[in-house]
C-alpha cells in the first residue's frame, strides 16, 4: 500500500485512527478517552500524550486501531444483553434481610 | 419507503432522547440529525483550528517570557480542542481528511468572530475574557448535549476554557493597574470586540430556523437569546471590576425582567463576515491552506517510516 497522507487526498489514504484509552491515576481501570490519527502506534502514543494528557490526566496510555475492535453490534442489543435481565438473583437487593440485621 | 423496522427504529431514538439519554455512535439515528451534528461539530471543531491564527499572531511579540508560555499553552490547547472535535465527528462516518479539505474549499464554516484582526496585544486579553466567555456560555449547556462523543469533547474542553478566560482577565486586569495608555488600548480593544463576542451567539431566535429542531433532538439546550442573554449579565459587573465601559448605549439593568436591556448586533454586518466579507475572512482561510500544504511533507515522511520499520520488523520475524 502506497499510504500518502497529502493535501486532498482521499480516505483510504488517511493515517489510521487510533483509539486512546488513559489510566487517570493508580488504582484506576484504563477509561476511553476519545481517538487520533497516527502513522504508527508509537506515534499514536506520542499524539495521545499531547492530545489527551497535557494536565496530568494521566499515568498510562494505550492505543489501539479502531480496526482491531470487535464491539457488540446495536442490533444484537437485546439478545446479547437479555441473558442479564432474568438473572435478578445476581443483583444484592435480589435478597430480603430485616432492616435490623447491622452491616448488610 | 419507510418500513415497520424503520418505525421501530425512529421509536427507539425518540424514546432514547425523551429518557434524556445518550446517543452513541453505533445506534441508529435519523439522516437529518446525523447531518446537524456533522455540520455544528465540524464548525466548532474548525472554529477552534482557525481561532490559533488571531492569537498566533502575538505569540513572537509576548511581553514577557511568562506571557509568552501562557499564550503558546492557550494556542496549543485550542489545537487540542480542535481535534477532540474532530475524533467527535469521525464517529459519526465522516474523516478528518474530508472535513479539512470541506474547511479549505469553503463548503463549511468556522465561527465569524475569528474573521476579526488581533490588532494590539491587548486583544490577546480581551479574547480571553470576552471571546472564550462567550465560548463557555455557548459550551457548558452542550456538556449535556445529546450526542454522546459531541458532549464528552465539551465536557473536556469547558475545563480548558476556564483557563483561557482567567489568563485573559488576569491580563487586562494587569494592563488596567498599568499607564494611561495601556489602560486606553484596553478600553480600544474592548469596544472592538463587544459586538463580534455578541455576535457569537448567532442571529436573534426569529432568524433562526433550526434552533427548534435542534432543541428537540437535544443537540441544543438553550436558544441563542438565552444564551446572549446571560453573557451579557454575567459580562456587566465583570466590565466594572475591570474599569472598562461597554460600547453600549442602551445597555442597563432591567429591574422587572431581573435581567440587563441591550442594543442591537448590526445583525448586516454579521451576515457579511458569515458570507465571507469579514476583515480577514480570506487570509485565515489563506493560512489554514498554506499552513496544510507545508506540512504535507512531514506527514509523508512520517508515513514512509512507518512503513520502513513495518517491513525491517516483518524481515527480522522471518529471520527469526
Amino acid at each position: 500500500m502506497s499510504a500518502r497522507a497529502s493535501g486532498a487526498s482521499p480516505m483510504s489514504t488517511e493515517w489510521p485512527l487510533y483509539e486512546v484509552f488513559v489510566r487517570g491515576k493508580r488504582g484506576l481501570n484504563h477509561v476511553h478517552v476519545g481517538s487520533l490519527h497516527a502513522a504508527d502506534d508509537e506515534m499514536a502514543v506520542r499524539h495521545a500524550r499531547d492530545v489527551y494528557t497535557r494536565r496530568n490526566e494521566g499515568v498510562s496510555i494505550w492505543v489501539v486501531k479502531a480496526a482491531d475492535i470487535t464491539a457488540s453490534s446495536p442490533d444484537e442489543k437485546d439478545p446479547l444483553f437479555a441473558p442479564a435481565g432474568d438473572k435478578v438473583y445476581r443483583h444484592p437487593t435480589f435478597y430480603t434481610i430485616p432492616d435490623d440485621v447491622p452491616h448488610m | 419507503m419507510t418500513t415497520d423496522a424503520d418505525v421501530s427504529l425512529e421509536a427507539g431514538f425518540d424514546a432514547t432522547i425523551a429518557r434524556s439519554e445518550r446517543i452513541e455512535p453505533r445506534d441508529w439515528m435519523p439522516e437529518d440529525y446525523r447531518r446537524t451534528l456533522v455540520r455544528q461539530i465540524a464548525q466548532h471543531a474548525h472554529s477552534e483550528i482557525i481561532g490559533m491564527q488571531p492569537e498566533g499572531n502575538w505569540i513572537t511579540r509576548a511581553p514577557s517570557l511568562r506571557r509568552k508560555a501562557i499564550l503558546l499553552a492557550k494556542v496549543q490547547d485550542e489545537a487540542g480542542h480542535g481535534l477532540y472535535l474532530y475524533s467527535a465527528t469521525e464517529t459519526l462516518g465522516v474523516s478528518r481528511a474530508e472535513l479539512t479539505d470541506l474547511l479549505l474549499a469553503g463548503k463549511q464554516k468556522y465561527s465569524s468572530i475569528f474573521n476579526y484582526p488581533t490588532l494590539t496585544y491587548a486583544d490577546v486579553g480581551t479574547i480571553g475574557w470576552l471571546v472564550d466567555g462567550a465560548a463557555i456560555c455557548n459550551q457548558v449547556p452542550l456538556c449535556r448535549t445529546s450526542y454522546g462523543p459531541y458532549g464528552r469533547a465539551m465536557i473536556r474542553i469547558c475545563k480548558e476554557e476556564s483557563f483561557h478566560q482567567r489568563q485573559g482577565y488576569e491580563l487586562l486586569m494587569t494592563m488596567m493597574r498599568g499607564t494611561d495608555e495601556q489602560r486606553a488600548m484596553v478600553q480600544e480593544s474592548v469596544d472592538r470586540f463587544w459586538w463580534p463576542a455578541l455576535m457569537m451567539f448567532g442571529p436573534p431566535d426569529a432568524d433562526s430556523p433550526n434552533t427548534a429542531q435542534s432543541m428537540a433532538w437535544g443537540i441544543k439546550r438553550n436558544s441563542n437569546d438565552e444564551l446572549r442573554q446571560r453573557f451579557v449579565d454575567m459580562s456587566v459587573p465583570q466590565a466594572e471590576a475591570l474599569g472598562v465601559t461597554l460600547p453600549d448605549p442602551e445597555l442597563r439593568w432591567n429591574e422587572e425582567r431581573g435581567h440587563h436591556d441591550f442594543g442591537e448586533p448590526d445583525w448586516e454586518e454579521f451576515m457579511a463576515v458569515v458570507k465571507g466579507n469579514g476583515p480577514c475572512n480570506r487570509q485565515r482561510i489563506e493560512h489554514r491552506r498554506r499552513a496544510h500544504e507545508e506540512g504535507a511533507w512531514v506527514r509523508e515522511a512520517a508515513t514512509a517510516f512507518a512503513a520502513k520499520q513495518r517491513a525491517e520488523t516483518e524481515r527480522a520475524e522471518v529471520a527469526r
